[in-house]
């Protein structure tokens, strides 16, 4: 049995949808960010897989991957000074009730 | 001639201006009508010098002694804006027989009118009145501005000081900005000389279009030689050629100098209120009464007389604008005199004569022809000019004497003055005879020179302007009359009986009439002609005396003199003469009393005709369809945006389904297509 | 045709990430599903190593391991108490978010699987030497990254300030 490209990817997606149900579904803003990291995760895994399979000589994929962890990185970084900073303002970190600069 | 004092002429006017307007409110009153009125004075010697040196040195530069000709001199002529090479926009200072003339007027009757205003911007108590700095430096501006008109040495250069003396003069009238009646007056006046201007610029382009230039030196050169009209040889040719060419343009069966000259005109009947332009004048009374004197007497509003003059020997290359001066002319002094005679409010029948007096100088330029006389018409209109100047000046202060003493304008208010104000009383009698012609006061002189030029050119505007004469001497000594003659009306308890007012204001008075009654002296024919060549070998103080011809000047003086008595006979008493006069020619009174209705033709004419009928609809069609399309895009996206907001909510995983949805669509598109 | 052990390695890690990615969204206490999150990381890192790219597996566990999942739970342990569940989810709530996940399952597969040519090709090429990688970034010609790395250097120093900027005490 051959380890063609569709085994690898088979996961990823799966761990998509799983970010992509989490995303919809959750309240917790840091319940939201892990969520988004699953899904930034799945698609670094499909440019790294991509490159393996697709284009061995070259480094392409990896280094997107590279920098896209990086991003990841500094986004999750400041999402969570940002929800730290709501936290101390309602005492809360629901979605729902982060309302107060609506309209 | 060194330019220096020249530029000082005009710079001292504009740095006053400046220095009042921007610091005036940081100084005292006083200062500021010293400091005003000290610019002024020190402005007067200096264009006394000017004029001095031009008439009286004999020297080559202004003056060709072998064939007795004044000459045109350009003092400095600084490029200003150069377009291009035959398009360049200069300032400069030009010295003619006419602009000398004007430059000593002028400075004369703005001196005047700063010292008088001194006394009469304050009230009985010595208050001074609110914005006192503000129209000194108005003041400074308008003689700034119409000295820089006079001393221009190109026509474009005039017509920027034309539209600044109109800017000055607007901001005169409305002087007392918080009267209502004020700022209209100021409105009216600068639209209608703005209408008119619009003629003045077509016409400058039209004319420097054909001509290629825009110097006066070049439209009237006096170096021409007697008897050849004085136009710049080169121009002369120029525009002979244009004219014999086949293609000769021509525009509506008049030439296209005659439009030209006809349009520039037009800017001149706007500014010197001629008919049907001189709505704006009785208006312009509306400002305080020195300014009145200086402006809407003696000094702008006969800028269109002057601005004929200076392109005089054009006119005579077309004689046919012209005859249409002269038309215009004689039929605005019949139409004023008339009107001045049912006049109540003493600064209107002023304003009315005024309109009067410029439109004999206007006939006078109009029938002025180099065969008769040398172009006797033209110095009489510049004679006239000069003395108009000084006696309606006078006329107009004495006026602001009285309404500062009795608190109105309105002579039913006065009566019987001439105990209370002696010297106002004799001041204005003599404006009132030179105005009227009497022997030997001003007017006499110069108005006997007209009508002498008019018979020379047409016995019927002989015989018109004689019966005009006529009517000036009837309305002014009615006038008079009125105001200083009748029971004196009774002083009501615990106010003083009106008096005369302070030096300040006398003594303009007295200057002007003794002004007045030797103005008519000046021997004018040696000074001012309209080639600059001397009318008498010898001059000696009764030259013009001399000169007079006597079937004119008699037949005139006896018109003046009925006109008097019967003046005398109407209105010295209160008797029902006049109310006997008006009944039994109602309509003639009624006509004459409310000015021949030409405002309320005005009126009809803008807000009927035009308003209703042209903007109105256009403003509609603005409203509805311009804006409206544009207010219909405004309120669908309004509307839209209100209906869309809640799509906007900020709860991303809102965001998150629509974006699912759209990849979910996409992608199940794409698979069906794969299929 | 791949060895046993290879096949073993490969079934282990499938089945860790989806796994720990389902439980990391279906977990009701928010330190697990971090924990959760560290483990599908774990899995993937380790998938890097399976793919022969081991600098890229190293840095995703330094980063994201070691860095992004700690950051997680400090945050965690800020904002809630600890053994507290989250709120039940309301059954349509969760059937439609079901729903959106399983249809973006089906699509995605489905147009995955379609390409059926693609799904021939097998892994190829060998773990990319240090010093290319190295060589790489600090290049500027083609195929080189100098460019992107020093954005990110930039972005990420914004990203220290402005995390600073935000949740400093005022």
């Amino acid at each position: 049995m051959d380890l063609t490209i569709l085994y690898y990817l088979i996961p990823s997606l799966i761990m998509f949808c799983c970010g992509v149900y989490g995303f919809i579904t959750r309240r917790n803003m840091i319940a939201i960010l892990i969520s988004l990291e699953l899904m930034l995760n799945s698609v670094d895994i499909n440019f790294v897989v991509f490159n393996r399979f697709l284009f061995p000589g070259d480094m392409e994929g990896m280094f997107f991957t590279l920098f896209a962890i990086g991003l990841a990185a500094a986004e999750t970084a400041l999402a969570i000074a940002i929800i730290i900073n709501v936290f101390r303002v309602s005492e809360n970190i629901d979605v729902r009730d982060i309302t107060k600069m609506k309209y | 001639m060194q330019p220096v004092i020249p530029i000082i002429i005009l710079a001292l006017p504009l740095a006053m201006f400046l220095v009042l307007g921007l610091f005036g409110n940081k100084m005292s009153h006083r200062l500021a009508g010293v400091l005003g009125t000290a610019g002024m004075g020190v402005t007067m010697v200096l264009a006394y010098i000017t004029s001095f040196t031009y008439f009286f040195s004999g020297n080559s530069e202004f003056f060709d002694a072998e064939t007795h000709t004044r000459l045109q001199a350009v003092i400095f002529n600084h490029d200003w804006l150069s377009f291009t090479d035959s398009l360049v926009i200069r300032l400069g200072f030009l010295l003619d027989p006419i602009s000398a003339l004007l430059l000593v007027v002028i400075t004369t009757i703005s001196f005047m009118v700063h010292l008088y205003s001194n006394g009469y911007m304050r009230d009985h108590h010595g208050v001074w009145e609110k914005g006192f700095q503000r129209f000194y430096a108005f003041l400074s501006l308008f003689s700034f501005s119409m000295l820089g008109l006079v001393v221009a040495t190109n026509i474009f250069q005039m017509y920027i000081f034309w539209e600044l003396v109109g800017a000055s003069s607007y901001l005169l009238i409305g002087f007392y900005y918080t009267k209502p009646s004020a700022v209209s007056a100021s409105k009216k006046a600068f639209i209608v000389t703005r209408f008119a201007d619009l003629g003045f610029l077509l016409g400058i382009l039209v004319l420097s279009f054909y001509t290629g230039t825009f110097n006066f030196t070049d439209f009237t050169s006096s170096e021409v030689a007697e008897g050849v009209y004085a136009v710049n040889a080169a121009t002369a040719e120029g525009i002979k050629n244009i004219f014999a060419t086949s293609a000769a343009p021509t525009f509506m069966g008049a030439s296209v100098l005659t439009w030209a000259l006809v349009l520039i005109f037009m800017g001149g009947m706007g500014k010197s209120a001629m008919m049907p332009l001189h709505i704006w004048l009785p208006d312009a009374m509306e400002g305080p009464t020195p300014v009145s004197a200086l402006i809407h007497a003696a000094t702008m509003v006969v800028a269109g007389v002057y601005l004929v003059a200076r392109l005089f020997p054009l006119y005579l290359m077309e004689t046919a604008a012209l005859d249409i001066i002269v038309v215009v002319g004689a039929l605005t002094a019949l139409y004023a005199a008339m009107v001045a005679c049912t006049q109540i409010d003493i600064k209107r029948v002023l304003a009315f004569s005024t309109i009067s007096q410029i439109a004999f100088m206007m006939v006078s330029l109009g029938v002025a022809r180099p065969e008769f006389h040398h172009g006797l018409g033209y110095m009489a209109g510049m004679f006239h000019l000069f003395t108009h100047a000084m006696f309606k000046a006078l006329l107009f202060l004495c006026a602001g004497a009285l309404i500062h003493a009795i608190g109105s304008n309105d002579y039913t208010a006065m009566h019987g003055l001439r105990k209370h104000m002696p010297i106002t009383h004799i001041t204005f009698l003599i404006g009132c005879l030179a105005i009227a012609g009497i022997i030997p006061f001003a007017g006499f002189f110069s108005k006997d020179e007209i009508l002498t030029a008019t018979l020379g050119h047409s016995t019927l505007w002989y015989v018109w302007m004689s019966a005009v004469a006529g009517l000036t001497a009837f309305y002014m000594f009615r006038l008079y009359y009125l105001i200083f003659w009748w029971k004196e009306h009774k002083v009501p308890e615990g106010h003083h009986a009106p008096h005369d007012q302070p030096w300040t204001m006398t003594l303009p008075l007295v200057i002007l009439a003794v002004v007045s009654c030797v103005a008519g002296f000046v021997p004018m024919g040696n000074l001012v002609t309209w080639n600059g060549h001397e009318m008498f070998d010898n001059v000696n103080f009764f030259t013009n005396l001399a000169a007079l011809d006597w079937s004119v000047a008699g037949i005139s003086l006896a018109v003046a003199i009925a006109a008097i008595a019967l003046a005398t006979v109407m209105y010295k008493k209160e008797n029902p003469m006049p109310e006997k006069f008006k009944n039994a020619l109602p309509n003639l009174w009624r006509w004459c009393h409310h000015r021949f209705y030409w405002d309320e033709l005005y009126m009809f004419i803008t807000h009927k005709i035009i308003f209703g009928c042209i903007s109105k609809p256009i403003a509609w069609f603005d409203r509805k369809m311009v804006d409206g399309t544009m207010d219909a895009f405004a309120a669908i996206t309004h509307k839209a945006s209100y209906a869309i907001r809640g799509l906007q909510s900020g709860n991303v995983q809102m965001y998150v389904w629509f974006y699912l949805i759209g990849a979910l669509l996409l992608g199940a598109i794409t698979a069906i297509c794969l299929l | 045709m791949e060895s046993v052990g290879s096949i073993i390695v490969y079934v282990v890690i499938a089945l860790a990430i989806i796994i720990c990615s389902v439980l990391a969204v279906t977990t009701r206490k928010i330190l697990r599903a971090a924990t959760y999150l560290l483990f599908a990381l774990f899995a993937t890192a380790a998938l890097y190593f399976k793919l022969d790219y081991e600098f890229l597996g190293a840095v995703q566990i330094a980063v994201y391991a070691g860095g992004i999942v700690v950051l997680f739970v400090f945050s965690i342990l800020l904002t809630s108490h600890p053994g507290d569940n989250s709120a039940k989810l309301a059954s349509k709530k969760r059937v439609l978010g079901l729903l959106a996940a399983v249809a973006m399952l089906v699509v995605a597969g489905y147009s995955l699987i379609s390409r059926t040519s693609m799904l021939a090709a097998t892994a190829a090429g060998d773990n990319p030497a240090m010093k290319e990688i190295g060589t790489a970034l600090m290049g500027t010609g083609h195929g080189q990254y100098l460019l992107p790395f020093e954005a990110i250097s930039v972005l990420l120093l914004a990203c220290i300030i402005g995390g600073v900027a935000i949740a400093r005490k005022r």
